[in-house]
């Protein structure tokens, strides 16, 4: 499958997501500059973490314009998958791809550590592979996580099975205590209504290789696999492929 | 014209910088202070003479890019 990665000024951890996508599970990897303006041939986007434009202004803010999000818009309206990393998260936001928008972390610092999500959705593409309720270990990296949106958005994301990921104990418990930036009601993870764009602020990326010590974030990737593979049959099934 | 614009947080939002800043504040001895909040300031130049498009301008500026209305609000001076 066809892997694009998009790289804006400042973004850090396309490297990564293209060493887990082609490295590790072979396949296509394709690195999109920000001012691509085409898609053509992709078969998922990653908006990858980082400090694209040095968060300046706000994180995600002037990224949001680049000339390659009006592609990305197409993509995802089409349905195709859209998974978007910590800033990727951001961009996305601000892009009103997903709903919401991210504040500074409560406690004002850079939460650099590990920490635990429970699946609230295993019916997605990116988490067909998880089984409800399970608890990944994911590391995070990042000042602006705290996820805050109106209460009709909370509840109607709540209604519609939209929160993904929840941050929660080891044990599956979601907590205040487990909460590492104050997130509203512990989300540490979207997807939009139409289930094709994935934000989330953990990095499966860094969590996909047995030899780092932790591989729960490749399940993000392999559901993605099974999700394009499922697709690519159906279509052959059809006659299309 | 020269805009100047101010981007704060929406009442309601959390702000823990001004919470961090009210704290400081008030270790430094100025009891007094509550409601700290800290918001953004922009100056800009709009080379356009008329007022009113100057000011949509500003406008569109702030709602487009400058300002995210989901959490922060906006008010601007034009001279």
């Amino acid at each position: 499958m066809n892997f694009g990665v998009i790289v804006f000024p400042g973004s850090n951890c396309d490297h990564d997501c293209g060493h887990v996508l082609g490295d590790v599970l072979g396949q296509k990897v394709i690195e999109v500059w920000h001012k691509e303006t085409s898609l053509t041939g992709l078969d998922a986007v990653i908006l990858p973490g980082g400090f694209s434009y040095g968060d300046y202004l706000r994180t995600g803010a002037i990224a949001r314009f680049s000339p390659v999000m009006g592609a990305v818009k197409q993509f995802a309206d089409a349905g195709g998958l859209v998974l978007g990393i910590c800033n990727g998260f951001q961009i996305l936001l601000e892009a009103g791809l997903l709903p919401g928008a991210m504040l500074r972390n409560r406690s004002l610092s850079f939460v650099c550590q590990d920490i635990h999500v429970r699946v609230e959705n295993a019916a997605t593409p990116f988490t067909g592979r998880c089984e409800p309720g399970q608890v990944l270990k994911l590391p995070i990296a990042h000042a602006d996580g705290n996820y805050y949106t109106d209460e009709v958005t909370r509840s109607q994301l709540q209604a519609n099975a939209q929160i993904v990921f929840r941050y929660c104990t080891p044990a599956g418990k979601v907590t205040p205590e487990a909460n590492p930036n104050g997130s509203l009601d512990n989300i540490a993870g979207i997807r939009n209504a139409a289930g094709n764009v994935l934000g989330m602020m953990p990095h499966p990326e860094r969590s996909a290789e047995e030899v780092l010590g932790n591989d729960d974030g490749r399940l993000i990737f392999l559901s993605m696999l099974d999700e394009l593979k499922k697709a690519k049959l159906q279509l052959k099934m059809v006659g299309a492929g | 014209m020269k805009a100047k614009i101010h981007v704060t947080l929406k009442k309601g939002i959390l702000d823990p910088q001004g919470k961090a800043i009210e704290h400081a504040l008030e270790t430094l001895g100025f009891k007094s202070v509550s409601n700290v909040r800290m918001g953004k300031y922009l100056e800009l130049d709009v080379n356009e003479q008329d007022r009113g498009k100057a000011e949509a301008q500003v406008k569109a500026m702030c709602d487009k890019l400058l300002a995210n209305t989901i959490i922060e609000e906006y008010r601007y001076e034009l001279s």
